[in-house]
């Protein structure tokens, strides 16, 4: 176990550089082009040279990356180039919107998924089964915007129990008010990624039921579905486990067009606003936090797969 | 004869052939559209805003008054060549890498494996808004990200699959008879690992129909002149509160292209992979699905 963790931890190591890396020198592709940006069109060329000096853009790309991934390491993540703010201080603060979202939509994806699919696995002879699975094949085709818009027009218009968009401007210390306006946000992307899922435990459960063991404990006098309940779904929820890292990704990319369909302001929609801008520093970092949060979850949920799943266990 | 068995195995099995029809009439609806659409998608027409479905706009139409039938036959261009665009990109990086990451020294090989489980991280949006933060958006953004995203996850698949081939009688034979490793790559390695790649390219031809959608929504996707799906969905948002239906269109008709795509790649993969059951059920996940849950190496 102690070996496998190490392997895995080099693996992260090694997957954080090359990604810092990778991000780094794809957008240094264009260098001055920065300075130019700030000068604006009325910039002299002296104004873009002051600029590329003091950013530290004339200086070799090796030097500018080790200046970079230093101040990261001590957990600075640079300055924005458009309005000089601590692009980590950013980070957190567009986090209190993003992170919640993203809680609330993994919640509602398992909520949703889990039973539906196991209860679709349970029920696959009949019409039912066949339907829920038919229908998590469609929600999975469905663009993650067109599904907000959608739902937007039931329950913000019609129906007018939710706000369409925004977030309220005293944030968390009004926190019905900041779920409320999270809610639809947070539906939106736990159904479409939750479909994903379901068809994941549909497929784990399927699999679970054709097991020796769980005919085996049928067979010495527990209901069928008693069996699955308590022999089969361990294993299930392992398979959960392995998919949770996909999820994560899933959920970050929908929050991303989520929240300017919501207009939340939560990373997503910075990085999008920052993207448009060009600030270079900022997407620099804002990309590595992401990035490098996908491969630390991918890493944790190797771990605790690996820890929970006694037959991986022994095999190590 | 027997090449095009599989093709006739793809039609026998119902999702299949519903995938097919699908993806055949959004392919004929772009070619159609560029001799003809019931109306010029770019015609403003102020009298004739929000139309409602019936004749002689039988969708309807939009907020300046253009043809949403048109609108859409026109969209299917963009789509249509942004999932070839990203199709042909993810063959090619899923075959370079592969075979880099099968067919070489083992230093090489293991190094490459690691890379590849370091890119398969990076989920595609994000590769997209790398490459636009440089270079702007556009439709090469999404052909690019896409083609790049999935040419990895193509490559992770191929690479044990050429592996394996690699061993095999066949493959030492050809290597005997005096076929130099480019030949006997083209001959017995590909031919072989097809199935796997093929349906890996129908999926990242589905992620690319939805990556254009989203992108164009975000800006980083096609010019605001061009007749894009994701654009349109972008333009009638605002309205939503007032003309719903405008939004009803463009979204259904991502939303099957994206089934259509989906449902051929999982159907081509039970008909070309003799390893599975023919009782399989029709509509769980393929195996392969699980596209970006880390590999360790050993």
């Amino acid at each position: 176990m102690t070996r496998y963790a190490l392997t895995r931890l080099a693996l992260l190591l090694v997957g954080l550089l090359v990604a810092s890396l990778l991000i780094f020198f794809t957008l240094r592709v264009l260098p001055g082009d920065v300075a130019q940006l700030i000068a604006g069109t009325q910039g002299s060329p002296e104004q873009v040279a002051a600029i590329r000096e003091r950013l530290g853009l004339d200086r070799p790309l090796w030097e500018q990356y080790f200046e970079w991934i230093g101040g990261v390491l001590r957990g600075d993540l640079g300055t924005s180039l458009v309005n000089g703010r601590s692009v980590g201080a950013e980070l957190v603060q567009k986090a209190q919107v993003t992170v919640p979202l993203g809680l609330m939509s993994l919640l509602i994806a398992l909520v949703f998924a889990v039973p539906l699919g196991v209860l679709s696995a349970v029920r696959r002879r009949r019409g039912a089964g066949t339907a829920m699975s038919v229908g998590a094949q469609t929600l999975a085709a469905v663009p993650v915007v067109w599904a907000g818009m959608m739902l937007v027009i039931v329950f913000a218009v019609w129906l007018g129990w939710l706000p369409a968009q925004g977030f309220p401007r005293t944030g968390w210390s009004t926190p019905w008010l900041a779920i409320r306006s999270l809610l639809l946000p947070a539906i939106t992307i736990g159904i479409v990624e939750g479909a994903m899922l379901l068809r994941f435990v549909r497929s784990a459960t399927m699999q679970a039921i054709g097991q020796d063991y769980v005919r085996t404990a049928a067979a010495k006098g527990l209901t069928k579905n008693q069996a699955l309940l308590r022999h089969g779904l361990p294993n299930v929820g392992l398979s959960i486990i392995t998919v949770l890292g996909l999820q994560v990704a899933g959920i970050i990319v929908g929050a991303v067009v989520i929240e300017q369909l919501f207009t939340l302001p939560g990373i997503g929609r910075m990085l999008v606003a920052d993207v448009g801008g060009r600030d270079l520093v900022k997407v620099q970092g804002e990309l590595l936090v992401l990035t490098g949060f996908v491969l630390i979850i991918g890493f944790l949920v190797d771990l605790v797969h690996r820890v929970l799943d006694p037959r991986q266990r022994e095999a190590a | 004869m027997h090449r095009l068995a599989w093709l006739r195995r793809l039609w026998r099995i119902s999702t299949g052939r519903f995938g097919l029809i699908v993806v055949a009439v959004v392919l004929i609806a772009a070619v159609v559209s560029i001799f003809w659409t019931p109306f010029d998608p770019r015609d403003v027409d102020i009298a004739n805003r929000w139309g409602y479905p019936g004749w002689p706009h039988l969708l309807g139409t939009d907020g300046n008054g253009r043809d949403i039938l048109s609108l859409l036959m026109a969209g299917a261009r963009t789509t249509v060549y942004v999932a070839v665009g990203a199709g042909v990109v993810a063959t090619v990086i899923g075959i370079a890498f592969a075979a880099l990451g099968a067919l070489t020294a083992r230093w090489v090989r293991e190094s490459v494996a690691v890379f590849i489980d370091v890119l398969i991280a990076f989920p595609v949006l994000i590769i997209a808004m790398m490459i636009s933060a440089v270079w702007g958006g556009s439709l090469g953004v999404v052909i690019w990200s896409v083609g790049i995203g999935f040419g990895v996850n193509i490559a992770r698949v191929t690479r044990p699959e050429l592996r394996r081939v690699l061993h095999s009688e066949f493959v030492l034979a050809g290597k005997a008879s005096g076929l130099s490793p480019a030949q006997n790559l083209w001959r017995h390695l590909l031919p072989n690992v097809a199935p796997v790649f093929i349906v890996q390219l129908s999926w990242s031809m589905a992620v690319a129909v939805l990556a254009e959608a989203g992108l164009s929504y975000l800006g980083f996707g096609a010019p605001v002149t061009d007749p894009s799906w994701g654009l349109l969905l972008a333009d009638v948002q605002r309205y939503i509160g007032i003309h719903p239906l405008s939004v009803v269109w463009p979204g259904l008709t991502i939303t099957l292209t994206v089934l259509g795509l989906n449902l051929v790649g999982d159907a081509l993969r039970e008909a070309t992979d003799p390893t599975l059951s023919r009782g399989r059920d029709p509509l769980a996940p393929p195996r392969g699905a699980i596209r970006h849950v880390p590999e360790v190496v050993s």
